[in-house]
């Protein structure tokens, strides 16, 4: 077996980083989720606001750099070469790493600023999601052109243009541009919100949707050896629906930031149909599957494989699905709904994309000639994290839809009817549950990361299986 | 205008199929080819429509719009509606009022609202409570905040004050010292002029017209 390629090395680099940041986001998120059950716990000192920012931004942070990790891997495969630029990407690496770790110090340590653009540029935005300082966003472009570099260098000296790779090319030149609309102050809420969006549903929904078709495309082709023609015509396919519904699904954010009337219709028919294009990709898994009869060198990716399918489907589609329809969302809107949605959609669609490609990388690492690439504990790992991610959002669903009868249905949406919400049995005792589940979601992930030191180690000098 | 979403919605379909039948001309429908045709029809017109949609929805939603009403809207009543046409509820702007004791300029109105959204940003409001129905589920909806019954009936009384501006702006610069139940807003450390200009954003966010969101607030079911 021929050596890594040093833009593998650098994969590694990137899944090692993602992990830990997978880490701080659970226990940012667990300090958040008790918060919920004790108010007073670390008031004043770490507040819900921080720990909540940290939650998601660790997890945004972490899924990019997984998958600039999957990227960087499957990159010198396709083309056949070391990657060009390799050392302006190892550079680009750590000015990442290091304005992450700067981000997250200032957000943990001065957490907040006196209202002006000082504190927009140098503490927090204070945008939802991207509350990123000004100066790390432009770190986050730097960064961003250099992969991008990387990227189009590599497949023009390679001469070597797949239809894999020019999605990948225009769907990152795409995600590259729409981060720039995140950069952006102005006075009026709805033209702030509109542009946000941008941002955040283009990405999730839209460009990131595309870059885990071609993640998980190579990855097809790797651990169940899928034809290039299948996995080609099933990746326009897929683009074709995700941005056939995805680009005016949109609209289903524009309900009632103070845009027109008009997206209530264009927004609630489009997003209606975004769950297609997960349905045909669970069709395409399950004939996958079935035609290997479930056996693959790599058992863990080959499930996570399966797992991104289905978890994509529910998380993304029918959850999103739930309450996309304005006559549903005029009361859903701003409810534990959407967090239950949000859970189980990130997780389905890509931290499961994130693990499949983690396990291809560490098979090629410990068993490249094989045995099959298995252990109890990735098992152990992966029944741990399906269970305990539909236990926190089940009690998400049912503190949410419990809150929409009682706060919004009812009470009117006010300061009084939010509290008589949060205080009613339904509401409080699922976020109990949650944080139980949490705790345990928790311990799936220390499974997966002794499963990830281990797996493959024992048996590397055997040789019974190939893998596909 | 007679164009709305239903003609913008079937535009998308037919001008994606042509799009994608021309693209993909040829060529059978199990090549990736004829998906790739698709693929690219699709996309670029979906796009094309966005951008359309959005240059008509950022004039309509500009400071001063029908739908976005200019900075001064502070000094004036500000109510919410049913309004049987749209069978929704609807901002209603009313007669001047004093907001902290004076009439705001145009361009005074426009400095505090600006001020008042940078306070706002700046210690992550968005990461408890939602704007517009967006942010964080842990502390009330901000949208209409301004026309919160309970300032009248809790806060004023509480903290003794004449107007619910200053009750408002009192409140958010003391928020650990009046906890209204076990989940406290800590102390963000907001001067006189940010709460004000706090204050002055809620009450002119209140007034953008939010397609009825959320839905007949500060009136109980059972009205």
């Amino acid at each position: 077996m021929s050596k890594l390629y040093e833009s593998q090395k650098l994969a590694l680099w990137y899944f090692s980083v993602a992990l830990v940041l997978f880490g701080a986001q659970l226990l940012f998120g667990l300090l958040a989720a008790y918060q919920y059950l004790n108010p007073d716990f670390l008031y004043g000192v770490l507040d819900f606001s921080i720990n909540r920012m940290l939650h998601i931004n660790a997890m945004i942070v972490w899924l990019i750099m997984g998958f600039m990790g999957g990227v960087y891997w499957f990159l010198p495969i396709e083309t056949g070469r070391e990657v060009v630029g390799i050392k302006l990407a190892k550079l680009a690496f750590f000015v990442l790493v290091a304005a992450v770790a700067v981000v997250v110090l200032v957000y943990l340590l001065v957490q907040t600023g006196k209202g002006d653009f000082f504190t927009l540029w140098f503490i927090t935005e204070g945008r939802e999601y991207i509350e990123a300082p000004r100066w790390a966003d432009w770190g986050i472009v730097a960064v961003m052109l250099v992969f991008y570099f990387n990227v189009v260098a590599t497949v023009i000296k390679s001469k070597k243009l797949t239809g894999i790779l020019g999605v990948l090319i225009i769907d990152l030149l795409a995600l590259a541009g729409l981060y720039l609309a995140g950069m952006y102050f102005t006075p009026n809420i709805s033209v702030d919100q509109f542009w946000w969006w941008w941002v955040v549903h283009l990405w999730v929904e839209a460009t990131w949707e595309v870059l885990v078709g071609v993640l998980m495309a190579w990855a097809l082709m790797t651990v169940l050896g899928t034809p290039r023609k299948i996995v080609e015509a099933w990746l326009y396919l897929e683009v074709f629906l995700v941005f056939g519904t995805g680009i005016l699904g949109l609209g289903h954010h524009y309900f009632w930031i103070g845009t027109p009337e008009y997206w209530l219709g264009i927004g609630g028919f489009f997003s209606a149909l975004e769950p297609i294009p997960l349905v045909a990709m669970v069709v395409h898994a399950i004939y996958d599957a079935g035609s290997h009869k479930l056996r693959a060198a790599n058992k863990p990716a080959l499930f996570w494989i399966m797992a991104q399918a289905f978890g994509n489907f529910v998380g993304a589609g029918m959850w999103g699905f739930m309450h996309t329809l304005p006559q549903i969302n005029l009361y859903s809107h701003g409810t534990q709904i959407t967090p239950a949605h949000g859970h189980l959609a990130f997780f389905g669609a890509y931290v499961t994309a994130n693990l499949v490609l983690m396990y291809i990388a560490i098979q090629r690492v410990r068993a490249p000639e094989g045995p099959a690439l298995d252990s109890r504990a990735w098992k152990l790992a992966y029944v741990g994290f399906v269970i305990t991610i539909f236990g926190m959002v089940g009690a998400l669903t049912v503190a949410g839809f419990a809150q929409i009868f009682v706060e919004r249905a009812v009470g009117g949406a006010t300061w009084s009817a939010y509290i008589a919400g949060q205080e009613h049995p339904w509401v409080r005792e699922p976020m109990y549950w949650r944080f139980g589940f949490g705790v345990l979601f928790l311990l799936s992930y220390l499974i997966l990361i002794y499963d990830m030191l281990t797996i493959g180690k024992r048996a590397a000098t055997a040789t019974e299986v190939k893998p596909a | 205008m007679g164009i709305g979403w239903l003609e913008v919605t079937v535009a998308a379909f037919v001008l994606t199929v042509v799009s994608g039948a021309f693209l993909a001309r040829g060529s059978n429908w199990l090549e990736p080819r004829f998906w790739k045709g698709f693929a690219i029809g699709g996309s670029l017109v979906m796009f094309t429509l966005l951008w359309i949609l959005t240059f008509d929805t950022l004039k309509k939603i500009s400071m001063g719009s029908e739908r976005v009403p200019s900075p001064t809207v502070i000094n004036h009543k500000i109510g919410y509606e049913y309004n049987a046409d749209r069978r929704m509820y609807v901002p209603v702007i009313g007669e001047e009022e004093p907001f902290f004791g004076k009439k705001w300029s145009e361009e005074e109105a426009y400095r505090l609202i600006t001020k008042g959204k940078l306070v706002i940003q700046s210690r992550n409001c968005m990461d408890c409570h939602t704007l517009l129905g967006n942010g964080a589920y842990y502390a009330p909806d901000l949208t209409k905040a301004w026309l919160d019954p309970k300032w009248e009936t809790m806060i004023k009384p509480m903290l003794k004050v004449e107007t619910r501006e200053e009750a408002i702006a009192t409140w958010l610069m003391n928020t650990d010292k009046y906890p209204t139940w076990t989940r406290r807003m800590p102390n963000l450390g907001l001067s006189k002029e940010e709460a004000q200009a706090v204050v002055a954003y809620l009450k002119f966010m209140s007034a953008i017209d939010t397609n009825g969101f959320p839905d007949h607030f500060g009136k109980t079911a059972s009205k």
